[in-house]
């Protein structure tokens, strides 16, 4: 009779054959609904399927059956850590399908909300990084951040979340009295939090060992998965909508002095001091794409620096919201603006009424995933982790 | 470039393929025959001054007008229309490219209509290729993985087409 120290039982106890694994919808880690089947040997991955569409709530086809004004609110469901850049999106794809231009103050206000809404999108987004590397503390200093930051949208149009702020034609409100003195101080107590959370993460050991040389994406693969935004610029490629965009979309931020946040002869610019590369980061990689996140939160605080000195002097008013039931111009027009997680487009199609004859949304975050299975192949399970968060993905959005 | 020159090159290029062009339209575009996607799009990627690495956006568009008495009035005859987004990374350039469909293959009601994949050449299509089949019910020959990608599997029917009825009832769930 066989006993247990019989080593032919050992040996068949354990399994040495492939395993799926299944990673999602419900996994904090995966960033909302996302579901990725893992094929394992042992530890290290070697098949990566995502499934998508658990949030699919039929966005484009509500936008066949309402006026753009009323598709508004959409559009903040899409991108939810970044409402008001999605109503930005949608708001400049109407005005360009019109042929609306926009009074001077009003396109300065965008500029802060916009920027403002950049850097709550990514606080959340490098937060909650650190948290699927195991590190806590970054995750509350950046949420009491963003909270602040939602404080300031809640007074200028009483949602914290789903703004519907800025509409096709402007705004729906001008910023309230005392308003910039207010998001002045906020940005000045920003700033040290961003040198700790930089100590926090950046040049910490374990993190770079978690993500520097991991989950490395070559330049021409993004291109090729029309990869955009800091998922992009992290693997080094010059592109950034707010200057290489159409006109209709960078004449707002005409003479502001920004440099975009990309690689160039082992050097990110040098407009500010920031932490140094680590030897073993490697461009493209998982801790290229948080360094590139990390410093477009600085970027953008000068941004809306100078978006307050314009706005406090702009001649005209913050816009006037298209009527609720607008007629369209027959035609059709496609806009891609520089939202947070990459390019954000939107197209619609007018037959000349006031609804849509279609409406599309472009998603960033649907290429950014897409790539992920050329990523996660034959890495460690644990770095799938890195890597999916390191994509920064909103579900909202993928699905739509 | 200026699009009116683009048109020309891609003209004397592929004589057969270039359909039509509207190039005072907001967003100019270029439509092809589906035959010659392919080879329009390797050419518009590959050529060294045409660059247009990325593809941004497919889209699909049913002209279709369900009720009869607007129907008569529409100013077209009731096709699909699948939108190709391209941008250039280096030059900053965008351009549109259309095929134009019948809805159903053959005029038969529930075949889809077909249209050559471009997955091969940029892999971005792959995705959206995959979403367009699943809203718009346009198949895509030689695509490597065509499935549904928002919708479950074992869903019926293309929900952005114009004569779309939702299901009564999926697994239980009562629609309306």
């Amino acid at each position: 009779m066989a006993t247990v120290e019989d080593p032919r039982i050992v040996e068949f106890d354990v399994r040495t054959d492939e395993m799926l694994i299944n990673m999602g919808p419900q996994h904090p880690s995966t960033h909302g609904v996302l579901r990725l089947v893992l094929r394992t040997d042992g530890e290290i991955v070697s098949e990566t399927t995502p499934h998508i569409g658990y949030l699919h709530r039929c966005a484009e086809k509500i936008g066949e059956n309402l006026t753009p004004r009323q598709w508004v609110p959409y559009t903040d469901r899409m991108d939810y850590l970044a409402g008001m850049n999605m109503n930005l999106g949608w708001a400049l794809a109407v005005e360009k399908l019109m042929n609306l231009q926009l009074p001077e103050k009003a396109k300065h206000l965008r500029v802060i909300i916009a920027e403002m809404g950049r850097i709550a999108s990514h606080l959340v987004g490098m937060g909650t990084y650190g948290l699927d590397l195991g590190s806590f503390s970054p995750f509350l200093y950046a949420f009491r951040e963003r909270e602040k930051i939602l404080d300031l949208f809640e007074e200028t149009c009483g949602a914290r979340l789903t703004y519907s702020y800025l509409t096709p034609g402007g705004a729906t409100a001008d910023l309230p009295a005392g308003w910039l003195a207010k998001c002045e101080a906020f940005l000045d107590g920003l700033l040290p939090v961003i040198d700790e959370c930089h100590a926090l993460l950046t040049n910490n050991a374990i993190f770079v060992r978690r993500t520097a040389g991991i989950g490395v994406l070559p330049p021409e693969m993004a291109i090729d998965y029309g990869c955009t935004g800091p998922v992009l610029r992290g693997s080094g490629v010059d592109q950034d909508l707010r200057r290489d965009g159409e006109e209709w979309y960078t004449h707002m931020y005409d003479g502001y002095a920004f440099e975009v946040i990309v690689e160039k002869d082992g050097q990110y610019p040098k407009d500010h001091e920031y932490p140094p590369i680590p030897e073993a980061a490697e461009l493209g990689d998982c801790w290229h794409r948080f360094y590139v996140r990390m410093l477009e939160v600085r970027q953008a605080i000068d941004l809306v620096r100078q978006a307050i000195d314009r706005y406090s002097t702009a001649s005209g008013s913050y816009g006037e919201p298209i009527k609720l039931s607008q007629k369209l111009p027959k035609g059709e027009a496609y806009l891609e603006t520089e939202a947070p997680r990459g390019q954000m487009g939107f197209y619609l199609v007018s037959d000349g009424s006031s609804i849509p004859w279609r409406v599309r949304a472009r998603s960033s975050c649907f290429c950014n995933l897409s790539v992920t299975h050329e990523l996660c192949r034959g890495v460690l399970l644990a770095d799938v982790a890195a890597i999916v968060g390191s994509l920064d993905i909103v579900m909202g959005e993928i699905d739509r | 470039m200026s699009g009116t020159n683009l048109v020309d090159q891609l003209k004397a290029k592929f004589p057969d393929q270039v359909t039509g062009a509207d190039l005072e339209a907001i967003d100019p575009w270029i439509a092809v025959r589906p035959e010659g996607l392919v080879d329009v799009c390797r050419f518009l990627k590959e050529d060294d001054q045409l660059r247009f690495d990325m593809l941004s956006c497919i889209t699909c568009v049913d002209y279709f007008e369900p009720d009869e008495k607007k129907a008569a009035k529409v100013p077209w005859d009731p096709h699909l229309e699948v939108v190709y987004h391209l941008w250039s990374v280096p030059n900053k350039v965008s351009l549109v490219l259309k095929v134009m469909l019948p809805r159903w293959k053959d005029d038969t009601e529930g075949e889809l209509p077909e249209v050559p994949s471009v997955a091969g050449v940029w892999r971005t299509a792959d995705w959206h290729e995959r979403e367009v089949y699943d809203l718009s019910g346009v198949r895509f020959t030689g695509h490597p993985d065509h499935k549904r990608i928002l919708c479950p599997e074992d869903w019926v029917g293309h929900p952005l087409r114009k004569d779309y009825e939702l299901p009564l009832e999926y697994h239980g769930i009562r629609g309306r």
